[in-house]
């Protein structure tokens, strides 16, 4: 009953506080609408090359490669003037029988376009030049086997591997998830969701527990008969509704305004962002009860936030030392981002990611408790 | 003999190493108005938050309705109102009460009658729609001492009530207080306004950690041969140092 009493109060000081509404409805769908479109529009960089000394065929190849434009220089001097003036990102000089190549290196994705378009166009040429070698050869065995005599021919010419003409294989891609242009704004998102529902909760419910506790209304709260986990429950019953309605919000426009497409279902997607903003909201309580001011509380964005980012999966664990991996088992978003990832991506169900599930209540119920026992520090009953 | 309401006995209060209670006794019997006075950081507060068992007492005792604080369910029959306002400003003072006595235990059937008699109480009946914020330091105040009167607690815990509260209405909610008295219910009270100790039944003098004086207001003058409770706190003090 106290819980019922607690958690409509909650909500109704919630809702009355537009701003912060607005900030927990609003600002997620704006930030993920900003960034896909920053992260999708952009995917492709074109480069300009500047060559000195290329032969004609090599340069042709490298200006066939999509995304390359090639401007001939006569002397290293102007091509370097071209690169001060921005005008290229990379010069290829050609000296005797070698290449050098150099770098404007500003832009490390240009960098590395033009070592691939540079390594193709070679290896094309190459080819070419090989294939007209391979056709004066045998222009020249189709000479010699005239001057056999007959039977020896024969003999020759059974044993000459037919020749076939080579076609050049049909390559269709199939995409198990999205399109061609799925890119990684795609693979951000079910791990961003995660983030923004983190990070509002905990926000909004530390400043909230910590304006209870300034303003002396949690003392006077605590001077009643209420129990302590009435207080904590009946927090986490008014913030887990607010999850709710977050996460519905933010799933249905990544669905219809960004377009991503959900295979799986969303109503388990919204079971593991509800679960997740219970952690959020016990450790927004718990470490609200270490600062002593709004200006404290925000002072742990950098400390407890930030690092639920570089851990949470956006950025591939694969490539990362051992121990740094270790760090993710800590990070809540790490578990949420994998199951959600899954559920959205692979259309998985919710009983494949028992672990990442069994591993938040963990957090939460751990958490939970340490509230309840924390609320001691303010009445010893 | 009747038993005693508040019975502190021999309390020490620590926080770290510093020594805020020495040596703290007090009763406050049924239908009597305790008065506890003595100069700022002298640890009224904390006696008040030990008795409320907010705070744990580090020695001695702290007896509330003759069962040793802390204990969670004796919290019904106390009304307990802070230094701090304490209030929701962004719900109503309807709302505010009604939340604080839902916390209390107070059944449904008598909510709307218990919030309609002690916002009279305080004067605030017309004001009860308005958003907290709204309010006057003042009417903060009122509403907070009407939250501690919800569901006639028999035990009345009020930490400087009548701050930026105007003369008027300080002598109407005195008379509730007599009133409350009356009825048979106990109250303690800290304050700083001297003439308001002169209200109480009984003044306790809190200094150094103790409580170096514990009488009716009459015999402390005649003890300390002065015509106010205001002499009588300055005298006491000056002796003191």
């Amino acid at each position: 009953m106290r819980t019922v009493a607690i958690m409509k109060r909650v909500l109704t000081e919630m809702l009355r506080d537009k701003r912060s509404l607005a900030l927990m409805f609003l600002a997620p769908i704006l930030v993920l609408w900003l960034m896909s479109v920053i992260f999708t529009a952009n995917s492709t960089t074109s480069v300009n090359v500047g060559t000195v000394g290329v032969t004609a065929s090599v340069s042709t190849n490298l200006d066939k490669v999509k995304h390359v434009n090639v401007h001939h220089y006569t002397s290293q001097a102007k091509a370097k003037k071209a690169m001060k003036a921005d005008k290229v990102d990379a010069i290829i000089h050609k000296t005797g029988n070698d290449y050098s190549l150099t770098y404007a290196n500003t832009d490390s994705s240009k960098t590395a376009a033009v070592k691939m378009a540079f390594r193709n166009a070679l290896t094309q040429t190459s080819i070419s030049q090989m294939k007209s070698q391979l056709g004066m050869t045998q222009k020249t065995i189709a000479k010699l086997q005239q001057t056999l005599p007959a039977p020896v021919r024969k003999q020759v010419q059974s044993q000459m591997p037919v020749q076939k003409k080579l076609a050049t294989p049909q390559i269709t891609n199939h995409y198990v998830y999205g399109d061609s242009s799925t890119g990684f704004f795609d693979k951000m998102l079910p791990i961003l969701m995660g983030f923004f529902v983190f990070f509002f909760v905990f926000l909004i419910s530390g400043m909230a527990l910590l304006k209870e506790r300034t303003s002396g209304t949690l003392s006077r709260l605590l001077a009643t008969p209420v129990k302590r986990y009435e207080i904590v429950i009946g927090y986490m019953a008014s913030y887990g509704i607010l999850a709710i309605f977050q996460t519905i919000l933010i799933v249905m426009a990544t669905i219809w305004l960004l377009g991503v497409e959900v295979v799986g279902n969303v109503f388990n997607i919204i079971v593991i962002n509800l679960i997740l903003a219970l952690v959020a909201l016990a450790f927004g309580i718990l470490l609200s009860t270490f600062a002593n001011s709004e200006f404290q509380m925000v002072q742990f964005i950098p400390v407890v936030i930030i690092p639920q980012i570089f851990f949470s999966g956006i950025i591939p664990m694969d490539s990362m030392a051992s121990w740094i991996k270790d760090i993710s088992y800590i990070i809540p978003i790490k578990y949420s981002g994998d199951a959600v990832t899954g559920i959205m991506m692979q259309g998985k169900n919710l009983s494949s990611f028992g672990l990442d599930i069994g591993v938040l209540l963990i957090f939460l119920v751990v958490l939970t408790v340490l509230n309840v026992k924390g609320l001691k520090r303010y009445r010893k009953v | 003999m009747v038993d005693a309401i508040i019975d502190l006995e021999h309390l020490v209060k620590k926080f770290g190493k510093q020594t805020v209670l020495k040596d703290v006794n007090l009763t406050v019997m049924p239908q009597q108005i305790v008065g506890l006075i003595g100069p700022s950081g002298a640890g009224k507060s904390t006696v008040i938050k030990t008795a409320l068992g907010m705070e744990v007492a580090d020695g001695g005792s702290a007896t509330v309705f003759g069962q040793v604080m802390p204990k969670r369910q004796l919290l019904a029959r106390i009304g307990y109102m802070a230094q701090t306002d304490a209030l929701y400003e962004s719900l109503t003072g309807r709302e505010n009460l009604k939340f604080f006595a839902q916390m209390k235990g107070i059944k449904k059937a008598e909510l709307t009658e218990s919030i309609a008699h002690v916002s009279e109480v305080v004067d605030l009946q017309d004001d009860l729609d308005k958003r907290v914020s709204g309010y006057s330091g003042g009417m903060m105040r009122r509403l907070s001492l009407s939250i501690a009167l919800l569901g006639n607690p028999e035990l009345l815990v009020l930490d400087e009530p009548t701050v930026g509260i105007d003369p008027a209405l300080r002598r109407q909610i005195w008379q509730e207080l007599n009133a409350i008295r009356d009825e048979g219910r106990s109250i303690l009270i800290t304050t700083h306004v001297m003439d308001e100790a002169e209200l109480t039944d009984k003044v306790a003098l809190l200094l150094g950690g103790e409580v170096i004086a514990f009488d009716e207001p009459a015999a402390l003058k005649s003890q300390y041969q002065v015509d106010s409770i205001e002499n009588v706190f300055l005298k006491a003090e000056g002796e003191f140092k």
